[in-house]
């Protein structure tokens, strides 16, 4: 019995092989097709603006703290009427691993991950990517949210004006 | 003086035609080995180079002679130059007595389709598959690695001992076709082929022969996650092209030789007997590919117990059977 089961053994994958070698590959050919990447894929990374066409980014350095690579590295600055910005915003592709670490740490939606995957280049510094390279002129994957009208500080609208709030309490006239 | 003339051209003309028939099928056997375990593993196999990789052979040779050539420190600079050309030269030369055709007529004289029709070539090719044993052990040696040491010394032991057991197979075609020329050989098998005559022959000299390649399951000498590469770990650029080439030119002459021995040869019906004998040999070699595609490594010492303990006596076996049938029938 042993034997016969041995002697199967040896003979049936030649039939598997054989019928394998007239399967389709599975390979998909890639410069000539590409595979569609997955919807949550992680590739290149972008600054998107919030639904008033403002930078969302208000530099407050998590995504620079949180990146395992420290790739990430900006200045941070203040316009006149109190809204954070980054001065210079620099994103070094060559060492980023995509890890995404930095859009989940990001408070205002400002960095996120794009499907965009062919970043190789022989140009090394052509990956090191400055702030106008990242900036892209669109909301991203949240189409709604702008920090600075849910932060309760009155930078986009006075304080008290914006969806959801009231306006602040007069402290003079609440005085027992 | 015009027919020595005619005789030294009708020569150069046989040499040149399967030296460049020989070489350019090894080539083309790395590649359809390659694209057939492709698609045995359900992917393309090398399809960038020229139309649908047909160019890969030409791209490999530029990549290989163009790479640097090492020579390890403390290695037998002269043995390890010459290894490589033991291993391709052996293999070269074993076409000098494969038949690969019926004579045909030439120039109003008979000219026979093979380089050379030795009286002993079933020796002959013995001689040289000995001596290619020379390349790889040599190889492994000169090498100065451990590595390559073992891997020699697996591919001598193991060569040595399926060498036996091939020539126990041989045997019983000899006696059968009474005579040591290969031209004998196939001649005798113009109704039969062997491999129906003696099938337990045919079965001892298959698996001999996939030992003597040195291929899956019998890749002992090279076994990539034992030995890094074997007897060639240590060669670069064209000395281990030379090896590789030397490979498959070997797995050409051995699918020659079992075409020869066993399956009959030139013979077979319609086509021309140059055609059927490209047929048979490109068979055999889609069989070794096929087997590669297929099954695992052995063990080394599965491998050698099943040389010694199973293949040799059975080929004794069968050689005792073969000489009574032949007494016993006059």
């Amino acid at each position: 019995m042993g034997l016969w089961k041995d002697i199967k053994g040896t003979f049936l994958p030649f039939w598997v092989t054989l019928r394998y070698l007239f399967r389709r590959p599975v390979t998909v050919c890639y410069p000539e097709r590409k595979q569609p990447p997955a919807p949550r894929y992680r590739g290149r990374l972008v600054l998107t603006r919030d639904p008033d066409g403002e930078e969302r980014c208000v530099a407050c350095y998590l995504c620079s703290a949180a990146c395992p690579v420290d790739c990430i590295s900006m200045q941070a600055a203040e316009r006149e009427d109190g809204r954070r910005y980054a001065a210079w915003f620099r994103i070094n592709f060559s060492r980023c691993i995509f890890c995404g670490l930095c859009t989940e740490a990001c408070p205002t939606l400002a960095l996120q991950t794009t499907a965009e995957y062919e970043l190789a280049t022989r140009e090394l510094l052509q990956v090191v990517c400055e702030k106008d390279e990242l900036l892209i002129d669109g909301c991203g994957k949240n189409t709604e949210y702008n920090f600075y009208r849910l932060a309760g500080i009155g930078v986009v609208a006075p304080r008290g004006g914006n969806p959801g709030e009231t306006p602040p309490e007069d402290i003079r006239t609440n005085m027992p | 003086m015009n027919d020595v003339l005619l005789t030294i051209i009708l020569i150069v003309l046989k040499l040149g035609l399967v030296l460049g028939t020989v070489l350019t099928m090894a080539a083309y056997m790395v590649l359809a080995e390659r694209k057939i375990l492709g698609r045995m593993q359900m992917r393309y196999g090398p399809n960038r180079v020229g139309w649908g990789g047909m160019l890969q052979p030409l791209a490999d040779l530029i990549k290989l002679l163009s790479k640097e050539d090492l020579i390890p420190e403390g290695a037998d600079r002269w043995i390890f130059m010459l290894a490589p050309a033991i291993s391709t030269a052996t293999a070269l030369l074993a076409f000098a007595v494969i038949p690969f055709g019926p004579s045909v007529q030439l120039f109003g004289r008979t000219v026979p389709l093979v380089i050379c029709d030795l009286d002993i070539g079933v020796l002959y090719l013995f001689a040289l598959s000995s001596l290619a044993v020379y390349g790889v052990a040599l190889g492994g040696w000169a090498s100065q690695s451990k590595y390559s040491l073992l891997g020699g010394l697996r591919a001598m032991a193991q060569m040595i001992s399926y060498e036996l057991a091939m020539g126990l197979a041989i045997a019983p075609v000899v006696m059968a076709s009474r005579s040591f020329s290969l031209t004998a050989v196939v001649e005798a098998q113009q109704t039969l082929p062997n491999m129906v005559r003696h099938p337990l022959a045919f079965l001892i000299f298959l698996v001999a022969v996939m030992a003597e390649s040195k291929r899956i399951p019998f890749d002992m000498p090279e076994a990539e996650n034992e030995l890094v590469a074997g007897y060639h770990t240590e060669y670069s650029g064209m000395r281990f092209g030379m090896f590789f080439v030397g490979e498959y030119l070997n797995l050409i002459v051995l699918g020659s030789m079992l075409t020869v021995l066993f399956l009959g040869g030139w013979y077979g019906p319609l086509l021309p007997g140059v055609c059927w004998f490209l047929i048979k040999v490109l068979g055999v070699a889609f069989f070794f590919i096929w087997v590669r595609g297929t099954l695992p490594r052995l063990r080394y010492d599965q491998l050698m117990a099943f040389g010694w303990k199973v293949l040799v006596p059975l080929g004794l076996l069968n050689l005792l059977i073969t000489a009574a049938w032949m007494i016993w029938r006059g």
